[in-house]
């Protein structure tokens, strides 16, 4: 057995769709956890609130939950106003969730541990910024890089960092997911590589992989520890990038 | 309203995947597009120069060692990025879609409903409680005024009973001393009456003890005359 801990991560084509000039657009494995997570998420939220019940059940409960949960952070980060990307927020919040957290079962591929995935959607996120800053504020939106109360000699040097700091914004976003999805499962394989080697030593290797295998049961609640969180911080930083489009001046 | 900047967001994440592509087209190996499993080696140095552009600069994607599909490290693989790109464009959208024009109203209108019920049984328990604060104020109204009434009525029966009282009294009082007074004058009529047969048994008796004694009766007018002398001087 080859030790091989990036497997987990390679893209296989199930069916290619089209074909544009020597690019190949195919159904693959990412496509059908994509659609999958989707497919998740709507239906069980569609069959937690079947009953539309006054009182909640357990399930309908979780709807809710995810529901005014997003809704709050919205609202505390970007205002009344900015209710308007609560389905945003709400989507890729779920979107992250399920994925990160789909991932971490064994054979599972994970989305968001490919930096294409996650950059797209940081890009989603500071175009929506960039388009509906400018939608709706037109060149006052350019106040966000001109703080006010700044010497007139500073100002160049703040502008230029505020530009810089804007720019960083989609680039740590999409690799504070995506590394953190990546460095966790390798991690998690390699120990598991651990086991299957030193259990195929003998008596003494199976007493030996014992250790690399409480670390496996460690590793796997600090890593859904940190597909919550990766994808809380994904939507927390998605409202507060949001704020900046509805209110430009600090 | 913001269906505007609704389609200029999709069309930024489109506009993502169109500088992707040509990305990933001059590097492809036509021979290795089919789905081959390929045997991995651990990412090689390679992967780090497309690591520098990959999330920022998608249409600068010519790294040393991304074009292969086979070999190299699969998150820095652009020849995979459009298929990855579009689907992700397709299954997102799908689900945005769905949570904003199904699943949010959905959820937003069971808590809507909850929160007008209760804001409406809440209100009604206000009023049903304003409604009971009211029937008691009128409930002790009520019963002071019944109790005054009652007051009323005992007063005045007391009163006329007093009165009846008072005057049955006066009634039986004056008809007592009327008879007392008749009682009176009654006695004064047989004691005057018989005070005048005191005389006629006297001289009778007299003339009896008269007769006895000396053996012979006395004359009529000297016994009379005697009795009227010892009844003068008695009654003297």
């Amino acid at each position: 057995m080859t030790i091989d801990p990036i497997h987990q991560f390679e893209i296989q084509r199930y069916v290619e769709l089209l074909k544009l000039s020597g690019v190949s657009v195919s159904f693959t494995n990412s496509a059908a956890f994509m659609v999958g997570i989707v497919a998740v998420i709507f239906f069980f939220l569609t069959y937690a609130t079947r009953g539309r019940t006054l009182v909640p059940g357990r399930m309908q409960s979780v709807a809710e939950m995810s529901y005014e949960f997003i809704a709050k952070m919205v609202r505390d980060s970007a205002g009344t106003e900015g209710m308007v990307f609560f389905p945003l927020v709400f989507s890729l919040f779920l979107f992250v969730f399920v994925a990160n957290v789909v991932g971490l079962v064994p054979y599972t591929f994970t989305i968001t541990a490919h930096i294409v995935v996650t950059a797209a959607l940081a890009l989603l996120v500071i175009g929506t910024v960039i388009v509906y800053g400018f939608y709706k504020h037109g060149t006052h939106f350019l106040h966000l890089f001109v703080p006010s109360g700044v010497p007139a000699f500073l100002l160049p040097f703040v502008v230029l960092i505020e530009v810089v700091s804007f720019l960083s914004r989609p680039i740590s976003l999409s690799l504070r997911l995506f590394a953190n999805m990546l460095a966790g499962h390798i991690a998690l394989k390699v120990f598991a590589f651990f086991v299957v080697g030193l259990g195929s030593v003998g008596a003494l290797g199976w007493l030996g992989a014992t250790l690399p295998f409480f670390m496996i049961v460690a590793l796997t609640a600090l890593e859904l520890l940190v597909a919550v969180l990766q994808a809380y911080v994904f939507a927390v930083l998605t409202s507060i990038y949001l704020n900046d489009a509805v209110h430009p001046g600090h | 309203m913001n269906k505007t900047w609704k389609l200029a967001a999709a069309a930024a994440l489109w506009g993502t995947a169109v500088l992707a592509v040509p990305a990933t087209a001059g590097s492809l190996d036509p021979s290795s597009v089919s789905a081959r499993p390929a045997p991995m080696v651990v990412a090689q140095a390679g992967a780090a120069a497309p690591a520098a552009h990959a999330p920022g600069a998608p249409e600068a994607g010519h790294g040393p060692e991304g074009g292969e599909s086979h070999g190299g490290f699969p998150p820095f693989k652009p020849a995979n990025y459009a298929s990855q790109l579009i689907w992700l464009i397709v299954s997102f959208g799908a689900l945005y879609f769905l949570m904003s024009r199904v699943t949010l109203p959905r959820i937003g209108r069971i808590l809507e409903e909850r929160h007008d019920r209760i804001a409406k049984d809440l209100e009604e328990a206000r009023l049903r409680q304003a409604e009971s604060e009211a029937a008691h104020v009128a409930y002790e109204k009520a019963l002071t005024e019944a109790r005054g009434k009652a007051n009323a009525i005992a007063g005045e029966a007391r009163n006329r009973l007093t009165a009846e009282t008072d005057a049955n009294r006066k009634a039986l009082e004056a008809s007592l001393n009327t008879k007392l007074a008749d009682a009176e004058s009654r006695i004064a009529a047989t004691k005057t009456s018989a005070l005048s047969h005191v005389r006629g048994i006297a001289v009778d008796t007299t003339n009896a003890i008269v007769t006895t004694l000396v053996g012979a009766g006395a004359p009529q007018q000297d016994v009379e005359a005697a009795v009227d002398a010892a009844l003068a001087a008695k009654s003297n």
